[in-house]
């Protein structure tokens, strides 16, 4: 367990508490007034709105990355399993177009049927973890390497397109289209509008961010209020004290890690109404920030603290970082670099501040 | 007590050793299935290949027997081909003799390797953050630094030597003629050239000298001693007045100096620097060699023999997937599985013979 | 004699070629406080850890007041009233008190008519209640376990387990971590479970605690039990031969 290093006396002092509780809301606020004042724009209710959709596939793994977490475990297949995901629901939406099926029965149909298969991935985790007594770090591991090989393979290394151009309706509009002093309209933009007018539209909640923070509020929810939350808590903080009260640890667990799977799933089938394509690599380099979110969040990777809060927080961090830079012009390699200074430093603060962070209920 | 029965004790056999057998077993049934497995230019192939993995899965072993992890390996070794490589363009351009272009290009290429190791190593051993994340957090920021380096793209015009020295060989038998030793023998007809058979590749034999050295190091040294007792038990190990920060930092160093070599060797045998893609997955290969060789993530178990098995083992599969015509990314998968099979397997096997080292 | 609240028959239980609990016999009336003795792998934990559904047997029966039971994990001990304080206590640390307390059987309540959520006011209600009546000071239910003291964390782990309306209570060695203060707390609160006709078994290596206590003595050695005998009628060097097999085995 990480030790406390500093003086006690400096811990107690209340300011210095509470930016340790509170340091990543800070750090999100310093990072939004610096974008802000030197980015163009960067305020602007489609800049902001990009940030929420940017946020998505991160969070979305990074949700079920808390779970695992909490229970005091890792997922390192959720990068591989969204793109097994992608290409199953890209590779169903055609099999399905194809079949006669209109595109408002396909795509539900494909993501529905994406987000089944998706299942598996994390029931064999679960097994391994919980029933074979395999570390979830191996465990996991294997199967990232097992997701990648299945998905190349399904889809032929190529990039699957092809898909019904309402997909990527959904994947990029929004729900509210305002042209100020015109009108109001729902879910379809407006027609027949000058250019002008055009301009100076505003589109209002995405469409994707409605759809997706349904799923993360609901096990936000479950996280927090339920039975289920607190044994999950409760086996990352002590899977002794768990058995002997009675939880069945193992099934639980098992569930943890489909849990995970459903949000990679979920991910995917994100990813492939946003971009209209599926690929098996289209999960890869999101792990590390997912892992990043949940750290920032306030979860220790030894098990038992983290909170869905904590883990949005993180998520719009590296979001925030992201759009950001595309608005300062910055080449997208130094995303690598910053994300993983922040990660450095989320940890070393949970190591001067232990007992702070971890805000378990 | 009961008898154990000779059924038990047929598996523990084959459990203690079953890294090794299966490599056996591999090798016995691409062989038998395929015409062209069991040649000499085959198995140099399975070798050449092998070594960049194995001197990353070399320096994975030391940093999993104390119990940790390093994730950067792949990335630092990107990283590192990448500045060599620029070096030796530049210096190259610049008019310089090309002997000095490589030697300059290799050392800078490993002085900075070591840096990624010094970084982690300072963060897990004297800021005790987690190995997961400290080698996650170098991973992104080497991976960025060689993206930022090289622009996205592969760094060419090398001096032409480079390849030459990366895919020379320690001797060259011409049939019917004889031996020549690091130099291909002058004067050959075309005829000739295409008998030539090369022994020992040099990046064979440098990878081969490397791990020697370190296998050395890890059994009959007190830093190999400490190494195994700071996995055991740390706080047993600090008891006993070993200075476990410091030698963690060495280990991480180590780790990243391994990856450097990696990544310059690489260099020398393509001609080319590049960073390492995503998707290449070679800390996936390095850390599941090192637990298929008999380590434990928990540390305290595990040698560089063992890990070499493991190496063979992922690399013949790759060879044999290949040859017979089956498409790489099953290897994937295949990699996935004899990992997970290998942990499983370990939990019902009480103590694993690693193989020798 | 009235029927036992507790029999185990010839209990056996192995660990690949070790035999842990060897055939072992034992009974545990209602209202009478059992001293369960033995150095260290005597099989003393092992044996609890088989009527508190952690371990299954390898031989031999179960019967809880008369009739034969099977235990497949700890939740069918708890069901059945059979509550165990552990050695290590088995407290999550970043739960907090009442958490703890309800570990496994959390209340809820209703919540938008079907979903069950964690009704956090009674816990933290019963919880109080409980740990008043052991008069143990705890100032705030809802700090983390990891900012209790020793004895605290004790306290809220014999506030879980008499909270339960055990019908057995098993306590293994509940006042190793104890001050002297907390200690006769403890003791105090055994004899008055004891008066409501709960019947105790007690792991401990204080003689001291174990002579002030207990109604009966049994004692094992290597696995099986070596010698029963009331408290009253024997003395702590006795016991002390027994334990370490100074004297000759006799039932």
């Amino acid at each position: 367990m990480p030790e406390a290093s500093v003086p006690v006396y400096r811990k107690n002092f209340r300011p210095v508490r509470w930016l340790g509780r509170n340091w990543a809301v800070l750090f999100l606020l310093l990072e939004l007034a610096a974008f802000g004042l030197f980015g163009t724009n960067f305020f602007s209710p489609e800049n902001l709105q990009n940030i929420l959709v940017a946020c998505l596939p991160v969070l979305l793994l990074a949700m079920g990355e808390t779970f695992v977490i909490i229970t005091g475990g890792i997922d390192l297949s959720i990068g591989f399993v969204m793109g097994f995901a992608t290409v199953i629901c890209a590779k169903f939406m055609l099999l399905l177009q194809a079949a006669g099926l209109p595109p408002g029965a396909s795509i539900p149909l494909a993501a529905l049927i994406c987000l089944a298969i998706g299942l598996i991935p994390g029931l064999i985790n679960g097994t391994l973890v919980a029933r074979l007594k395999v570390p979830p770090f191996l465990a996991t591991f294997g199967l990232y390497g097992i997701a990648y090989g299945f998905s190349e393979i399904i889809s032929k290394n190529t990039p699957i397109s092809g898909l019904p151009p309402i997909a990527g309706q959904i994947g990029n509009e929004y729900f509210f289209y305002i042209v100020p002093g015109k009108a109001v309209s729902f879910l379809v933009k407006p027609q027949d509008l000058i250019p002008e007018q055009m301009r100076s539209m505003i589109s209002v909640l995405p469409i994707l961010v409605v759809i997706f923070f349904v799923f993360v509020a609901i096990f936000a929810f479950m996280l927090k209020r339920t039975r289920f939350g607190q044994h999950t808590y409760a086996i990352g903080g002590n899977m002794d004290a768990a058995v002997r009260s009675g939880i069945n640890v193992p099934a639980h667990l098992t569930w943890i890690y489909v849990i995970s799977a459903f949000f990679a799933s979920l991910s995917g089938v994100m990813f492939v109404l946003k971009y209209v394509t599926g690929r098996a690599d289209a999960g890869s380099a999101r792990m590390l920030d997912s892992v990043v979110a949940v750290v920032i969040g306030g979860a220790s990777l030894y098990g038992g603290t983290g909170t869905v809060k904590g883990t949005i927080i993180g998520a719009l961090i590296i979001a925030t970082l992201e759009t950001g830079m595309v608005n300062l012009l910055i080449p997208s390699h130094n995303r690598y670099i910053a994300i993983g200074v922040i990660l450095v430093l989320a940890v070393l603060i949970d190591q001067f501040f232990p007992e702070l962070v971890g805000r378990g209920e | 007590m009961r008898n154990r029965g000779a059924a038990a004790k047929v598996l523990t056999f084959i459990g203690e050793r079953w890294a090794v057998l299966f490599l056996l077993l591999l090798l016995a049934g691409f062989g038998l299935l395929e015409r062209n497995f069991f040649t000499i230019k085959n198995f140099s192939n399975i070798l050449y290949y092998a070594t960049v993995y194995a001197l990353l899965a070399a320096g994975e072993t030391f940093v999993i027997i104390t119990g940790g992890i390093d994730l950067s390996v792949g990335f630092v070794m990107g990283f590192t081909g990448v500045s060599s490589a620029i070096i030796m363009r530049d210096m190259h351009a610049a008019g310089r003799p090309e002997a000095a272009c490589l030697l300059v290009g290799a050392v800078v290429g490993l002085t900075l390797g070591v840096i990624p190791g010094l970084i982690n190593g300072l963060l897990v051993a004297r800021l005790r953050v987690p190995p997961f994340i400290a080698t996650l957090g170098t991973y992104g920021v080497a991976n960025g630094m060689a993206l930022y380096l090289s622009n996205g793209f592969p760094i060419t015009f090398l001096p032409p030597r480079v390849q030459k020295i990366g895919n020379s060989f320690l001797a060259y038998f011409l049939p019917g003629k004889g031996f020549t030793f690091f130099h291909r023998p002058v004067g050959l007809q075309s005829k000739e050239l295409r008998s030539l058979i090369g022994i020992v590749p040099g990046t064979v034999l440098v990878t081969a000298v490397v791990l020697l050295v370190f296998a050395f190091l890890l059994n009959r040294t007190r830093f190999g001693q400490h190494t195994y007792a700071i996995g055991g038990s740390k706080d047993a190990a600090i008891r006993s007045g070993i200075n476990v920060p410091s030698h963690l930092l060495r280990i991480y160093i180590l780790s990243s100096l391994f990856a450097a070599i990696a990544g310059v060797l690489y260099v020398f045998r393509s001609g080319i620097g590049n960073f390492t893609t995503m998707s290449a997955s070679y800390e996936l290969f390095a850390v599941a060699a090192v637990v298929i060789g008999g380590a434990s993530l928990m540390g305290g178990k595990g040698g560089l023999g063992g890990t070499l098995i493991g190496i063979l083992i992922l690399m013949t599969l790759e060879n044999g997937l290949n040859i017979a015509g089956i498409p790489a990314f099953y290897r994937y998968i295949a990699t996935g599985l004899i990992l997970i099979a290998a942990v499983v397997i370990d939990q019902f096997t009480p103590e694993r013979k690693a193989g020798g080292a | 004699m009235a029927e036992p609240m507790l029999q185990v028959r010839q209990l056996t239980k192995r660990f690949g070629g070790l035999t842990a609990v060897d055939r072992v016999d034992l009974e545990v009336y209602p209202g009478e406080v059992v001293g369960l003795l033995g150095d260290n792998g005597a099989g003393k934990s092992t044996l609890i850890k088989m009527v508190s559904g952690v371990y299954h047997p390898d031989g031999g029966q179960i019967f809880f007041q008369g009739r034969e039971i099977r235990l497949g994990s700890p939740i069918d001990a708890l069901e059945l009233g059979i509550e165990t304080l552990y050695q290590d206590l088995a407290l999550a640390e970043n739960l907090n008190v009442y958490a703890n307390i309800f570990l496994g059987r959390e209340r809820t309540k209703p919540f938008l008519g079907f979903i069950q959520v964690l009704d956090h006011a009674s816990m933290h209600e019963e919880s109080k209640k409980v740990l008043k009546r052991l008069e143990i000071e705890i100032p705030s239910l809802q700090s983390h376990i990891k900012t209790l003291s020793g004895g605290q964390r004790q306290a809220v782990a014999i506030g879980r387990s008499i909270y339960w309306n055990a019908r057995l209570l098993i306590l293994d060695e509940p006042t190793a971590a104890l001050g002297v203060q907390e200690q006769r707390k403890v003791l105090d609160l055994v004899r008055v479970l004891r008066s409501q006709n709960i019947p105790i078994i007690v792991i401990s290596h204080q003689l001291f605690d174990i002579f002030s206590v207990t109604d009966r003595l049994v004692i094992m050695r290597r696995g099986k039990k070596v010698a029963e005998r009331l408290t009253k009628d024997t003395t702590p060097d006795e016991v002390v031969g027994l334990i370490i097999g100074s004297e000759e085995v006799e039932l």
